[in-house]
């Protein structure tokens, strides 16, 4: 039985070897993965293009567009002479951001007064303009600090339309906030392509027709398929971890173990779903097409990509019945709180349902249509 | 000897298979003695895979009975499978698997021991003539090492039985040739090989034919008893000018049996003690035929065939060409 099993297993290690592409997708897909989207919610928060319409023009108002500039939030692109000319800016795209300081700026910090600064934002991306209000806070109440005048004061104005979605720190933390979710989605896809792929390529070959005369029994070769696609899927996560903390500085706060744990147990629902999409595709092609289609619902309503706070009722019902949302409760909760168990068993339990149901039906349909 | 060595090696009884109301195979009876090359011919949807399939214990008859070395087909599968060694016309290689890499993946798959598996090895790939080509992708070799390869991975586990299933579809002549002087060497060392084709001329390479059509049994003798005993009458081959024609009006000819077109050819099977070569030829030119040649030839199992069927279902002698 296990020189059955041990067989098979030898063999797919073989193939994952020798073809490019499943390598390719073990290896690099995650680092690229993580990269791209490390940056693509990286570069949004910083460098915003600033002009600065500054009627004060004392040692005060100085120091306030010099801290704007030091951040690194912002790069200062000009100065200009009118209220009207920073407007243009924002309306031609030349600025996202236009910082307005008043003639009484200075005098007023002096008198011990409040002093209106003005933040003047484009917020047609809600993302850019919420970072930018906050590092404009943090700036004014830093320069309050520092001047030991705790009122210097940044408002808005103006054509600002800002949406309340999710606090995003107006630090890294979007990366943070999106390795535990590229990790869940990387362990699904690869179980769920890999394991499908694996055993319908047999097909096309005819390579199962073979097996099926042979005494391998079908659970051996489910067992034998699955545990190397298992093996590759947590390599996959390993590079990410490793990428996310060489290059994003960002470290796992919990229990790596328990991590693993309970990765596995989300695993079963995927390898689940990956064995029933081989028992119903003929070709690779269609395994694919099913592929993504079960993989759309879990990128764009488990809480990936967008907030699920934010989601219809109906929607977030929807979600529910997603492995994915629990798992990503899971893996938020353990890489950035460094929570355990006690805390994460309402995701837990049903994540653990989840995948014995779905594997077990699966498993029993993949015996029934090979025998 | 002992009573495993004379009780035949397939044997089945009224094996009936239905797919709903489909009658794929209908009450075949039959037994396959030991070390005998047996083939199974038939047109492509005549009830030969799923013969195959119910013999190799992956398929349950409907009803009958069948006993492949002596295990109950219906309810001993899994035995039968560890006994037997199955190659497919598609030859179920690994591609992207070395020529070692797919025998030690098949020897793993039947449990072939770990001390006797390297000389088992060697001997198959010697064998196979594929010595030196072990490091090499089974997905670069030519049809007919290929074919060698599938082989060598179905027998790794010396089978008593083997199972070949339209082995050398897509195969040239001379690897089909050297392909079965190894199966003779195979069936002469006491393995019982039974083939399914649906080419005729691979049917001749075998000891006895199951002529099958309909999911029933036709004829069942050695080649040359199924052209010596089907046949009534004298077989002739005919020459002519417009030979559609001609075949139609030999139809109605006297002392004429059967009439099959092939090619420019015509074959005639004629009653001899109603009809001669002269008659026929005559009764041609009196319709206005430009008459070439009659003379009398020996029938192939093409001829069997056709004459059984009714109908030229079969693949014709260019086998080899898909």
């Amino acid at each position: 039985m296990w020189s059955r099993i041990r067989s098979i297993i030898r063999k797919e290690f073989i193939q994952i070897r020798r073809d490019p592409r499943t390598l390719a997708m073990v290896l690099a897909l995650p680092a690229l993965q993580l990269l791209l989207f490390g940056y693509a919610f990286n570069t949004v928060v910083d460098h915003l293009p600033l002009v600065i319409f500054d009627e004060s023009k004392d040692a005060y108002s100085r120091q306030l567009i010099s801290a704007f500039g030091n951040t690194g939030y912002f790069d200062i692109r000009g100065h200009v002479d009118s209220r009207e000319a920073v407007a243009a800016a924002i309306d031609a795209g030349d600025a996202k951001v236009g910082l307005v300081l008043p003639p009484r700026f200075g005098d007023d910090i002096l008198r011990r007064q409040v002093s209106l600064a003005q933040l003047i934002v484009d917020g047609s991306d809600p993302n850019t303009a919420q970072t930018a209000l906050f590092a404009g806070w943090m700036i004014a109440a830093a320069v309050s600090e520092s001047v030991q005048q705790p009122n210097v004061v940044a408002a808005r104005q103006g054509a600002i339309e800002l949406r309340p979605v999710v606090l995003y720190n107006p630090s890294m933390l979007s990366v943070n906030f999106m390795i535990p979710g590229l990790i869940g989605l990387i362990l699904q896809f690869q179980t769920l392509i890999l394991t499908a792929f694996a055993i319908v390529r047999e097909r096309e070959r005819g390579t199962l027709e073979q097996l099926v005369v042979t005494p391998i029994k079908s659970w051996e070769l489910m067992i034998g398929k699955i545990i190397p696609y298992v093996a590759t899927a947590f390599m996959a996560v390993a590079v990410a971890l490793l990428v996310a903390r060489v290059w994003f500085g960002v470290e796992t706060a919990g229990s790596l173990p328990l991590l693993v744990l309970l990765s596995s147990l989300f695993l079963l629902s995927s390898l689940g779903i990956g064995l029933f999409i081989s028992t119903i595709s003929q070709t690779q092609t269609q395994a694919m097409q099913l592929a993504v289609f079960v993989m759309l619902p879990s990128v764009l309503l488990s809480g990936f990509m967008f907030p699920r706070e934010s989601m219809p009722w109906i929607i977030q019902q929807l979600g529910l019945l997603i492995p994915l949302t629990y798992f990503l409760q899971i893996l938020r909760g353990i890489m950035l709180k460094g929570v355990g168990l006690e805390v994460l068993w309402g995701s837990v339990v049903p994540l653990a349902i989840f995948g014995v149901a779905v594997f077990g039906l699966s498993a029993a349909r993949f015996r029934k249509r090979l025998g | 000897m002992t009573a495993s060595d004379v009780a035949p090696v397939i044997s089945v009884r009224a094996l009936t298979k239905r797919f709903g109301d489909l009658v794929a195979v209908d009450a075949l009876t039959f037994e396959v003695q030991r070390g005998e090359v047996f083939a199974f011919l038939g047109p492509n949807g005549s009830g030969k895979s799923t013969t195959i399939r119910m013999l190799c214990g992956i398929l349950e008859p409907t009803s009958g009975e069948g006993r492949v070395l002596g295990f109950d087909i219906a309810r001993e599968g899994e035995r039968v499978k560890q006994q037997i060694g199955y190659m497919s016309q598609r030859f179920a290689l690994y591609e992207d698997l070395t020529v070692r890499e797919n025998l030690e993946f098949y020897a793993g798959v039947y449990q072939v021991a770990g001390a006797s598996l390297s000389g088992r090895l060697d001997e198959l790939m010697t064998m196979a003539g594929l010595q030196d080509r072990q490091g090499q992708l089974a997905g670069s070799l030519s049809g007919g090492w290929k074919q060698r390869l599938a082989l060598g991975c179905a027998i790794v586990h010396n089978p008593p039985l083997l199972f070949l299933d339209e082995p050398t579809a897509g195969v040239d002549p001379v690897s089909r040739r050297r392909f079965w002087t190894m199966i003779y060497g195979l069936a002469q060392g006491g393995v019982t090989v039974f083939v399914t084709t649906h080419y005729l001329d691979e049917a001749e390479h075998a000891n006895r034919v199951a002529m099958i059509h309909g999911g029933t049994l036709r004829a069942l003798a050695s080649p040359a008893e199924l052209k010596r005993s089907a046949m009534q009458g004298q077989l002739l081959n005919v020459t002519c000018a417009s030979p559609m024609e001609a075949a139609a009006l030999l139809e109605r000819a006297p002392g004429v049996n059967e009439v099959a077109l092939y090619g420019a050819a015509i074959h005639v099977l004629v009653d001899p003690t109603r009809t001669s070569e002269e008659s026929v030829s005559d009764w041609l030119s009196d319709h206005g035929i430009a008459v070439g040649n009659v003379a009398p030839i020996e029938p192939t199992l093409e001829d069997v065939f056709v004459s059984l069927i009714g109908t030229a279902t079969v693949a014709t002698g260019q086998s080899t060409t898909r």
